[in-house]
């Protein structure tokens, strides 16, 4: 089976400060994985290499084996995406903003209005559709992201600390919609986080210290090739620093 | 993609960028008023002071506002321009460049969809200032409205594209003041808006060939011939040179392999 997302051997730097060095995980259709690090890591790094902001330095980055910095058009398209910082225009209403994420997509405008009413209706967001996005809780703009990074049924979502500033119920809300979506779409997911409870024994874990890969594989497996008794010990002693 | 999947995706970048003007109303009036002020007030005052011959394309001798006017339609197209590079700025901080930038279209095409939109939004700002300038005796040839639109399309282009070409160079907000420093205030004084060139020349040569290098002189040159129903080649040339000279390094400057943003690793 092709990889959802498949990085090989990915260095990057900025001057001289290494962000990332030979980075090696793939992420397989129906994986829930997680990508474990602190802050500094090259999490973020690692998204906007994937999501083409900038090419990488050297390795590889390809999407249902589409190479990134070749086809990025063929690897975009088939990627949803939630980045850390928030990224709607808060002075346009629900609905506006997830037309304009189908516009960028080159939706046509019955398909855009089907999959927008689909989308909000899961993500339980159709009575706020004429909200501005100003007068939402960070909860459910999280879920609007979510909604829109789902518009153009994408096989792999990446989402960057989708959880940071939460409170537990909205964060529940996204980790379970997530999972669900993983169970029943066979969605690919990379979800990265410096909150260790956000993987749980179904998920697999990457983690990432100082721009380089410490462990890959499942949980359990990780917990137990660390010699620990729970992920948070195995992080503790891979990194030698507490999550 | 096809090609109306492109159509779709300008479209929706064009509405979004008027949805976002609608949605700022103290920006059209600000956008307004600085040249009214200028019209009204600075005119008023200077009227007296700077005399104009008769010089192309104007007939006859002119009032300074009249003269003046082009100069301010100019000056809304690259305060909007300029605006436009401070929206990428601030789109880029607050996360919502990236939305534009991991669309599955071509980087170039979302670019000058974006460019495309901020001229567009120009454009009925000039009618309005137009529209008000009727009253304090700018009045060009009826013909002359309509003339003026291809003129006010392409320099908003040029402008746009320059501010596109400074937002990927600027990596924070606050260097936007820099921006106002370096780039709107000299571009407009070393122009022709406020003063013809001949003047300019009896000043000081060096002066009158920075002015005459200046693609502001030239998109100001054009408004004013075409609001007058002539053309200046020359001035047409220059913008149509410098728009896709400032579009290609705009296009540059947001490519991942190239510009600043891999470089200095925006959006960390």
């Amino acid at each position: 089976m092709t990889p959802a997302l498949q990085i090989t051997d990915l260095s990057h730097s900025f001057g001289e400060r290494k962000a990332l060095d030979q980075v090696d995980f793939s992420v397989k259709p129906g994986d829930f994985t997680v990508l474990l690090g602190l802050n500094g890591a090259g999490k973020s790094t690692l998204f906007a290499l994937a999501t083409h902001l900038y090419h990488n330095r050297s390795g590889s980055i390809s999407v249902f084996g589409h190479d990134i910095r070749h086809h990025a058009s063929q690897a975009l398209r088939r990627m949803g995406v939630v980045f850390q910082q928030p990224t709607l225009d808060l002075d346009l209403s629900v609905e506006q903003n997830l037309s304009y994420h189908c516009a960028l997509h080159g939706m046509a405008r019955g398909l855009a209005k089907q999959r927008i009413e689909a989308e909000l209706e899961r993500l339980q967001l159709a009575d706020r559709r004429h909200d501005k996005v100003r007068l939402l809780s960070g909860g459910l703009r999280r879920r609007v992201e979510l909604a829109r990074a789902l518009l153009h049924e994408p096989h792999l979502l990446l989402l960057d600390e989708p959880t940071v500033g939460l409170d537990i119920a909205s964060r529940g809300f996204l980790l379970d919609h997530v999972r669900a979506l993983c169970a029943d779409r066979a969605l690919a997911v990379l979800w990265a986080t410096h909150l260790i409870d956000e993987a749980d024994d179904k998920s697999r874990v990457v983690v990432l210290h100082k721009g380089k890969v410490r462990a890959h594989g499942s949980v359990p497996d990780v917990v137990a090739a660390a010699g620990a008794d729970s992920l948070k010990s195995a992080f503790q002693s891979l990194t030698g620093e507490a999550p | 993609m096809n090609p109306a999947a492109y159509f779709r995706c300008c479209l929706g970048i064009l509405a979004r960028e008027f949805l976002r003007f609608l949605n700022q109303r103290s920006r059209f009036v600000s956008a307004l008023v600085r040249p009214l002020v200028w019209l009204i007030l600075f005119a008023s005052g200077f009227r007296f002071v700077l005399g104009v011959s008769i010089i192309p394309p104007y007939e006859t001798y002119i009032p300074y506002q009249v003269y003046i006017a082009p100069g301010l339609l100019a000056m809304i197209q690259l305060f909007n321009g300029m605006q436009s590079s401070l929206s990428m700025v601030y789109d880029r901080e607050m996360g919502n460049m990236r939305t534009l930038l991991i669309s599955p279209l071509p980087r170039w095409f979302l670019l000058t969809s974006k460019l495309l939109a901020g001229a567009l939004i120009s454009v009925p700002l000039a009618y309005a200032f137009l529209a008000v300038a009727w009253f304090w005796d700018v009045e060009p040839p009826y013909w002359g409205y309509l003339a003026v639109l291809p003129a006010l399309l392409l320099s908003g282009l040029m402008l746009g594209a320059l501010g596109l070409a400074l937002s990927s160079l600027i990596r924070q907000l606050e260097n936007f003041a820099g921006v106002m420093n370096f780039v709107i205030f000299p571009m407009f004084f070393a122009s022709s808006a406020l003063y013809p060139l001949w003047r300019v020349k009896e000043g000081g040569l060096a002066l009158w060939y920075v002015c005459q290098a200046n693609p502001f002189t030239h998109a100001v040159e054009l408004i004013r011939f075409a609001l007058y129903l002539k053309l200046d080649c020359v001035s047409l040339a220059v913008v149509a040179g410098s728009t896709i000279l400032f579009l290609a390094l705009a296009i540059l400057g947001y490519d991942p392999g190239r510009g600043m943003l891999a470089r200095k690793g925006g959006g960390e």
